[in-house]
């Protein structure tokens, strides 16, 4: 209170030596705080906002229904939201495949000839364009009247089904469609990764009599550990978010065979005027998607303290 | 180097590889070879079932003035640029901020704020849609360009955020050092140390950011509903429905949209990498 009575000049002295003082708290917090204000605004609270919708009836518009555990109630009877999950891991296994191909076509470009940089960058190509475009160029492909699939089988006197439109081949068509792109990307991370392999350390195997397979699994792949890393945690993330592709290629049709869960979300959401259900989906998707964020979370704990 | 060179493998070795490379890389590359062929196929070609035969004719010029006087996609071009460079110039400036924030200075919960801009980069985008929906609703954003730009600075700025922050965390701290002893205020600092040894980082997440945000179908999808708004990506399927037994046109307008972020690729190529790939050099 006596600070008060000693006059204007002061408080004013008092505050910049506070701000001087704590310089390296204060500004680390102000340039932190816009990005941090648009990320709480459009990240996280929406992510609390939905798993509280996830505990209520909603259209979209008109009064929320607290239900409690309903809508998850629900879920478990669903027989659509089963199709869904089964059908995410499915792209989950079979989108591992993408880290596997992209080590091998890594493999092969990995020489030094004439024009390499060229075929890597078009190699690379398909990751850069969209996902709709992807997804409509296989589209074409598969179509059994016109699409190129049919006209190179059936010269030789074998047919196809029509890929999209068969419950048992759609989610198949569609996760190859996606592997496209995705085997692009993980080929880049292990490009990158086998620049960095210590060739010495190779030749050093080499004139102990290693070889092939023996070479890659014990001497190469150890030193490709955060490539592979990196490329199987995008492939688990970018498999779980599968959703551009079943909206431009079968909707989830037919008879829901293709659908996912985000796709279902988002029908629930949009179409059904299911807000809550869609939400409940959500908050498992995200659930689900927590254990890699965690597994990836803690691995940076772990190499930040080994770097300090 | 892994695997052996080539150029020490036998000559048949060689002859092999030379050989298999462009097969290879036309398999690989079919649905582009495929979709630009058609892009340049003629109506009547496609109206008497030749969809993948020689071409009586090439009809590329024909095909893609067709799209433009016969659509709106320069109008869906145009959109996808008005969403996307506003976007990225506004991740690009708060996760400098954020970044440095995070590399230069020690506090409490530093990891846990870091932790938080990774995990939301991760997240499902579904469990976002409804209630950002609302929000730009309560904003009286939805259906503008604004609505779609300051979600994607959000969330964007999650990713380059954990790309700045690892980036500034390598420059020699010893600049900042002695430009505190020296008196220098923080903010200048970042001005004017910091900022100039980012141009690498910053060009390698301006090229990045182009083509997540480019080619982004789903919050346009969400927050957009005119169709004077829409971006190329959205405007596609709309093209979809409009040139239904056009398959020329439509491969013409595909390719139109992937445009824009492939020229980037060839243009940026070592920067484009150099993002994508960051994470994968450390850890």
């Amino acid at each position: 209170m006596s600070d008060l009575s000693v006059g204007a000049p002061v408080p004013v002295r008092r505050r910049q030596s506070f701000f001087r003082r704590n310089k390296l708290v204060i500004t680390p917090l102000l340039f932190i705080a816009p990005a941090f204000a648009m990320f709480s605004l459009f990240v996280i609270y929406p992510i609390i906002q939905s798993i509280a919708l996830s505990f209520t009836q909603w259209q979209g518009i008109g009064p929320k229904t607290f239900i409690g555990f309903e809508n998850y109630r629900q879920l478990w009877h669903d027989p659509v939201f089963w199709k869904a999950l089964v059908n995410n891991i499915y792209w989950l296994v079979l989108f591992l495949l993408a880290p596997v191909i992209g080590l091998f076509v890594a493999l092969f470009l990995n020489q030094k000839v004439f024009g390499i940089r060229l075929v890597k960058s078009l190699f690379f190509f398909p990751f850069v364009v969209s996902q709709i475009v992807v997804g409509m160029i296989f589209t074409w492909f598969y179509d059994p009247s016109f699409g190129l699939i049919a006209a190179i089988i059936e010269p030789l006197g074998w047919t196809i089904p029509s890929i999209l439109a068969d419950e048992n081949w759609a989610t198949i068509g569609v996760i190859v469609a996606g592997l496209w792109p995705q085997t692009a990307y993980c080929m880049i991370l292990y490009l990158t990764g086998l620049n960095s392999v210590n060739p010495e350390i190779v030749e050093a195997a080499r004139l102990d009599g290693a070889k092939g397979w023996w070479l890659l699994v014990h001497i190469v792949l150890p030193q490709l550990r955060a490539a592979t890393f990196i490329a199987i945690v995008v492939t688990i993330i970018g498999a779980l978010r599968s959703f551009d592709l079943v909206a431009i290629m079968t909707e989830g049709g037919p008879y829901n065979s293709s659908n996912v869960l985000a796709y279902y979300m988002y029908d629930n959401a949009i179409f059904r005027y299911r807000v809550g259900y869609a939400a409940a989906i959500a908050t498992v998707l995200f659930m689900i998607m927590n254990v890699y964020i965690a597994w990836f979370l803690m691995r940076l704990l772990k190499s930040e303290k080994g770097s300090h | 180097m892994f695997p052996r060179p080539i150029q020490d493998q036998s000559l048949l070795r060689q002859r092999l590889y030379k050989i298999a490379l462009p097969i290879s890389l036309i398999v690989w590359l079919l649905p582009m070879i495929a979709i630009v062929a058609t892009a340049g196929r003629s109506l009547s070609d496609i109206n008497y079932g030749n969809y993948w035969g020689v071409p009586t004719e090439w009809a590329f010029v024909a095909n893609f003035t067709a799209v433009f006087d016969s659509s709106p996609i320069l109008i869906y071009l145009m959109n996808s640029f008005i969403i996307t460079v506003p976007a990225i110039i506004g991740a690009l400036v708060l996760s400098t901020l954020a970044g440095a924030g995070l590399a230069l200075y020690k506090f409490k919960f530093r990891f846990f704020i870091f932790a938080l801009f990774i995990a939301g980069n991760f997240v499902p985008f579904q469990i976002l849609m409804m209630p950002v929906r609302q929000l730009t609703l309560d904003l009286g954003i939805y259906d503008t360009y604004w609505g779609v730009i300051l979600f994607q600075i959000a969330f964007q700025t999650g990713f380059c955020t954990f790309f700045m922050r690892n980036f500034i965390a390598e420059l020699p701290f010893e600049l900042v050092e002695s430009a505190r002893s020296e008196g220098v205020s923080e903010w200048k600092i970042l001005i004017h140390v910091i900022v100039p040894l980012l141009r690498p980082a910053l060009a390698a997440l301006a090229v990045l950011q182009f083509t997540f945000i480019w080619n982004d179908f789903f919050w346009p999808l969400i927050l957009i509903q005119s169709d004077e708004l829409r971006p190329v990506t959205l405007g596609l399927t709309t093209l979809k429905g409009q040139f239904i037994s056009s398959f020329n046109l439509l491969a013409a307008g595909s390719l139109i949209a992937a445009l824009p972020p492939v020229m980037m690729f060839f243009a940026m190529q070592r920067h484009f990498i150099a993002g994508l790939t960051l994470g994968a050099s450390k850890g």
